[in-house]
Formats: C-alpha cells, structure tokens, sequence
C-alpha cells in the first residue's frame, strides 16, 4: 500500500472531544470478505481524498441483524439492532453511510422503529453529493467510452427507490452506460438476497446468478458495475462461470470512481 | 298473468342479488379470521393509490399487450353495465327501453355501448387465445392445471356470450332498429340482416330470448364471481386502498419479540419476578404463521383479490431459475386454505373445528419458502398491490421461531452472527483488520 489510509473510530473522535460528519458503517462483508474489503478501501481513498471526516465503530460495529430478520429469525434480528442502536445513540450518531444495500435498507427503514433514527445514505448517494458540492472530482480516466452495464441491487432499488445515483455516477466516468433487459425497478436479482447468499439454492434447472450474468453480458460489457458487495460476489461468480472473467471485470461504483483518479 | 314476467324478473333479481350479499358476508367474515393490522394511517396517499392503481390501471399497463386490451375490457365492463339499470327498470316495471324518450342522447348511449361491446369481445378473444392457442408461460405453470386455467376460460366465455346477446338483443329489435333518428344501432345494425328472414314473431322472441339471457347471465355471472379468482374487479379498489405504503425493504418489526428484547435488555428488569397474577392474561403470542388465522387480514384480502395473472410469478427470480416457488401460488394457497378453514366454521356452527391440516407442509412447502431471495420482484408485479413476500416472511418467522427449522447453514450463518456479530465465523475484534492488510 503506498499510502496509509485514514480510519478514525468513533471512540478516537469521542475521545477528542468531537463529532465526525458522517459514520461510515462498514458491515460484515466490507469487513471480513476479501473482495469486499476492496471496495471498503476503495470508498475509504475517496473519503480520504475529499477530506470528509468520517469514523468507523470498528470492533464496535455487528451485523445490522438482516440476514436473520430475512432468514425469519425476528429474536435475533431485534438483539442485534437494539444493542447496535445503544452503541450509536451513545454516540449520538446523526448520519450514516454504507456500501452494502441490505445494511442500508435495515439501518434507514428497520432501526427508527426500535429507537435508532439516523440520516442513512448509501454510499452511491453520498459520493453523487460529494461530487455535487464540488468536494470530489472524477474524470473518465480509463473508464472513458468503456461499456458498463449495472446491476441494480435488490435492496437499493426496489425496496428503497434508488437507482439514478450510480447511474450519474457511471456517466460522470465518461462511459457508456448500458441498461440490461430488464434493470431498474425490474431488475433481476443477482440471487444472494434474503439470506441466500448463506445457503445452498433450493433444486432448480439453473443458479440465480448465471441467469442474471446472462442479461449482463447480453449487453456485451467490458465492466459490470455492482453497488453491494453480495451482488458483487455473485455476479463475479457468475462471470467466472461464463469463462469470462478475462474481458469482463465486475466493480463496484466506489472502485470504479477510485480507480478513475488513481487513487 | 299481465305481470308474471315482471314477478320472476323481481324474484329472479332478488334471489340474484340476494345471493351474492350472502357471499359477500362470508368473504368480509372469512377476511376478518385474519389478524388485526393497522392501515388508518397517510389516507390521502391511499386513496390516490386506488385512484391511479385499481381505478386508472397505472401498473396494467407495463406490459402494454395485456394492459391495452385489459383496459378495454375494464372501460367496456363498468360503462356498458350502466344499460344494466335500464334493463332493471324495464324488467320490473314492463317498459320497454324506458329511456329511449331521452331521443338522440339514448341513441349516442346506445351506439357507444355497442361499440364497447364489440371491442369488449374482441379483447377477451384475444385473451383466449393468449391462454389457449399461444399459450404464454405464465398461464401454463404447475399451479394452473385443472380448475384455474377452466375458470380463466368461464370468465372469458360468460363475457363473449354476454357481449353477443347485447347485441343480439338490439339486433332483433324491429322498433330500436328502425328508429333512424336514435342511431344507436352502430353495430347492431349488421347483425340485424341475419334475422330477415325471420316472422315479426319469432323475431320477437328471439329479442326477448337475448334480453333475459342476457340480465340472467349478467346475474349468475355476478354470482360466480366469489367462486371464482374474478373478485378481482371489486376487490381491487380495497386492496389497493390498503397496499403497502412504505419502501418495500422495510419488513415490519414483531411487537412482541420487541416487548421481550427490551425486558432482556433492561437493567432493572428482575429476571426472577414471578409473572404478574393477571385473570385475563394473553396467551403468549404465536411467532409467525403456519396457517391463514395467523396472517393478517390484509395477507386473507390480498388472497381473495389475486387474479391469477401471474406477473409475479414471471418475475420471480427463484421461479424463472426452475424453483418450485411460485409467488401466484402462495396467494392461490392461501386462498383456498382460507375457503377450506371457512367452510369448516360453516359446517361445525360458527367455530372452526381442528381438521389436522395447516397452510405450511399442506399448502405451502418449506421448499418454496426457503427458495425466496426477498427480491420484491413479486411485489413490483402485481398490478393491484399484492405482497406474496409478506406471507413468505410471516411463515419464515414461524418456521425459525416457533420449530426452529431453518436450513442447517442458516442456522451457522444465525449462530456467527450471535456469537460474533457477523454471518461468518469471524472474531469481532478483528472487524477493523482491514484498514493495515
């Protein structure tokens, strides 16, 4: 690594007296999952860059509890958010940012009821912001005129209406955006959803995700462009299965801006 | 004996309507063995949903084939059922097409209701044949054998004979024919030449045939309606009403998990108190749902109002990969697990009696619950505000909670995450090691 990222804890800042802008929530994948720890440093360099002072909770962060509430398991779902929500409103967190749509989509709809009421943006959101207010630029670089297809992630897209804030994020790249059959609020799901991504498929006559590696690679990509690191996984798996993985890359948007810079 | 034909028409109407009023009791009934869930809130929003969902089609119309010829349908169905009212006056008073006085604007009414009417056949023949010759995906699935795809077929024959004998009826008519000046036999008027040769008798009776045929079938067909995945033209204004308001990925959080996590959590709870002596105790509350008493009355609302179209099902990523998992099929479930249960109260006075069965196992697989991603594909689909996923979940909850019968890897995948906050078998200690690898 050439140069050493920032990280912050809440517990630094506490320490010192101060309140970052935003609490970046890693989630476990971002975390422990070696493709996903990419896109975490990947989203931490852009932070970096345009100065934002964030915090991480670090070994005081735990799953948000969504693959249990998916998987039925509303006890354990319920133990996780409530003592996550006393770690936060310790810290008298107001706003959050998070690379993983199923994190996202808990902490903003599923935690205000059980008394964690917090600003929750998906990282997508934040860096369209950041690029809005003049805070962070992106040029083409080596993505201009490339073709990226994205996949819209379930939890981002249908279930929270968010879909034009990749997209911008992909055209500020200077690329060409190109839309599967079916994408947006018709998107097909890349199969790791609701606690799949944990579990063996039931019997069928094909996997989620070479269906839906399919309708990308339909679109004769040179990126697939992913927005949570599920989906990331899957669609890799995916293009891995296709034989492909030498003239398709799948990246995520974070990684996809980073790389524009150089970073 | 001048009024016997205005008496059956009475006794006809009254068993008719009378009928259908008995059913539809059973149905609020049978809806109400639902729990109770709060829907009073953001009024303004639902009623703009039923307005652009169920009243302007908004979402019919995705798929523009169906959607335009759905519309049709709907557009022809309501405006022509206004003669309805005409033929009722008539029938009971022995008039004869009372409104004719009104002159030109009968005859303007009259023509648009034939136009529709011929367009209104049309669009359900094409439909037939969208079932029959070209056979499209979604109504050839598992759970279309037998009685579904028959009643989709009735629906679309009581509508082509309804159509046929409105304008047959003002075919044969010698007097609405030959009043120039009403123009109101737009179309009629080409069916009227297959009845020249025919006496002003038997022409006459050919009329008076249509006619009650015709407010006959309109009856009988209002009645099959119950029996029939057709409710969906009166049930979709309610459930659209009552559909789901906010992000389709916020699932409800369980009261009374909640009210047992907060005494967990709670440092002066005394965790050896004896439980409060309490006459009218609640039963301790069932986690989830096995059976339909346990779903709530919108889930029971959502079952009567599916159509069968099967849009969701379509777009269903565990079915489109060959699962077994149907989300169409959870609602036909549900459905006819909630008839059965209602049957049965019928049957043992009031009070339903024990019959062994349940939604889960004899309905509704473990297969096909555990096959669902939570996509909400399905609930995108739907035209008129079903939510198959809810249903899933809710049984979901029962079958972890109550028989703790996940899958063996998402019970590891539930362990890591009780053990050491992640899905994964990794320390919590470690979840900052990323930043230095």
């Amino acid at each position: 690594m050439s140069e050493q990222l920032k990280v912050p804890t809440m517990a630094e800042f506490m320490a010192q007296g101060k309140q970052p802008e935003v609490l970046f929530w890693v989630g476990c994948a971002g975390s422990f999952d070696d493709r996903a720890k990419k896109i975490t440093k990947a989203f931490v360099k852009l932070l970096n860059s345009a100065n934002v002072e964030f915090a991480v909770l670090g070994t005081e962060e735990s799953c948000t509890g969504d693959p249990a509430k998916r998987s039925g398991n509303e006890f354990l779902f319920q133990m996780q958010a409530v003592t996550n929500i006393e770690v936060m409103n310790a810290y008298e967190i107001k706003k959050i940012v998070t690379a993983c749509p199923h994190c996202f989509n808990t902490l903003k709809n599923e935690y205000p009821g059980l008394g964690g009421n917090y600003e929750v943006v998906h990282h997508t959101q934040f860096l369209k912001d950041l690029l809005n207010e003049g805070r962070l630029t992106v040029e083409g670089g080596q993505f201009k005129g490339k073709r990226i297809t994205f996949h819209d992630p379930c939890y981002l897209g249908r279930a929270n209406n968010v879909y034009e804030a990749p997209r911008d994020l992909i055209r500020k790249l200077d690329a060409e955006l190109v839309e599967m059959k079916s994408c947006k609020s018709r998107g097909l799901c890349c199969g790791a959803g609701g606690a799949q991504m944990f579990k063996e498929p039931e019997q069928g006559n094909k996997d989620i995700n070479i269906e839906r590696t399919e309708q990308a690679l339909e679109t004769k990509p040179q990126i697939i462009a992913a927005g949570c690191p599920f989906c990331n996984t899957m669609m890799t798996d995916g293009v891995k299965g296709k034989e492909r993985e030498g003239d398709v890359a799948v990246m995520d948007i974070a990684e996809l801006i980073a790389n524009a810079q150089d970073l | 004996m001048n009024y016997l034909s205005n008496i059956i028409f009475a006794i006809s109407l009254i068993i008719g309507i009378g009928y259908f009023t008995r059913n539809v009791k059973k149905l609020w009934r049978n809806i109400k063995l639902g729990q109770d869930k709060d829907v009073s809130d953001n009024k303004s929003q639902r009623w703009k949903n039923m307005a652009m969902i169920a009243l302007g089609q908004s979402k019919m119309v995705k798929r523009p084939v169906a959607g335009f010829f759905h519309i049709v349908v709907y557009v022809g169905f309501i405006i022509i059922n206004i003669e309805v009212l005409e033929i009722i006056i008539d029938g009971l008073f022995g008039t004869h097409r009372v409104f004719s006085s009104m002159g030109t604007v009968y005859g303007f009414l009259i023509s648009s209701f034939e136009v529709l009417a011929a367009l209104v056949f049309v669009a359900v023949v094409v439909f037939w044949i969208r079932r029959n010759i070209i056979k499209l995906k979604r109504f050839m699935s598992a759970e279309m054998k037998g009685w579904p795809k028959n009643d989709g077929n009735f629906i679309l024959y009581f509508e082509m004979v309804l159509m046929t004998l409105f304008l047959v009826m003002n075919a044969t008519d010698a007097t609405f024919q030959n009043a120039e000046l009403y123009s109101g036999n737009i179309i009629s008027q080409y069916l009227a030449p297959l009845f020249d040769g025919f006496s002003e008798t038997s022409l006459h009776i050919v009329e008076r045939t249509a006619w009650w045929i015709h407010i006959l079938g309109i009856l009988v067909f209002l009645n099959y309606l119950y029996f029939s995945k057709h409710l969906h033209i009166l049930l979709a204004f309610p459930n659209t009403f009552y559909g789901n308001l906010n992000p389709k990925g916020q699932f409800s959080n369980n009261e009374a998990v909640t009210k047992e996590v907060m005494l967990m959590m709670d440092p002066d709870a005394d965790p050896f108190a004896a439980p409060a002596e309490d006459e009218n105790e609640e039963t301790p509350a069932k986690f989830g749902a096995s059976d339909v008493q346990d779903l709530s009355w919108v889930n029971l609302l959502n079952a009567y109002t599916c159509t069968e179209c099967g849009r969701c099902t379509s777009e269903c990523p565990a079915n489109q990969t060959g699962k077994k998992l149907s989300p169409r099929k959870i609602m036909m479930d549900t459905r006819d697990r909630l008839e059965e249960v209602g049957k049965n109260i019928d049957a043992n006075k009031g009070e339903f009696k024990d019959d062994g069965k349940q939604l889960l196992n004899d309905y509704i697989t473990k297969e096909e619950l555990w096959a669902c991603t939570s996509c909400n594909a399905c609930t995108e689909a739907c035209p008129i505000s079903i939510d198959p996923l809810n249903i899933i979940m809710e049984m979901r909850r029962y079958l972890v909670m109550e028989e703790s019968a996940a899958p063996m890897e998402l019970n590891n995948m539930m362990t890591n995450i009780e053990n050491n906050g992640a899905p994964w078998p990794y320390n919590q200690m470690d979840r900052l090691n990323w930043k230095d690898d």
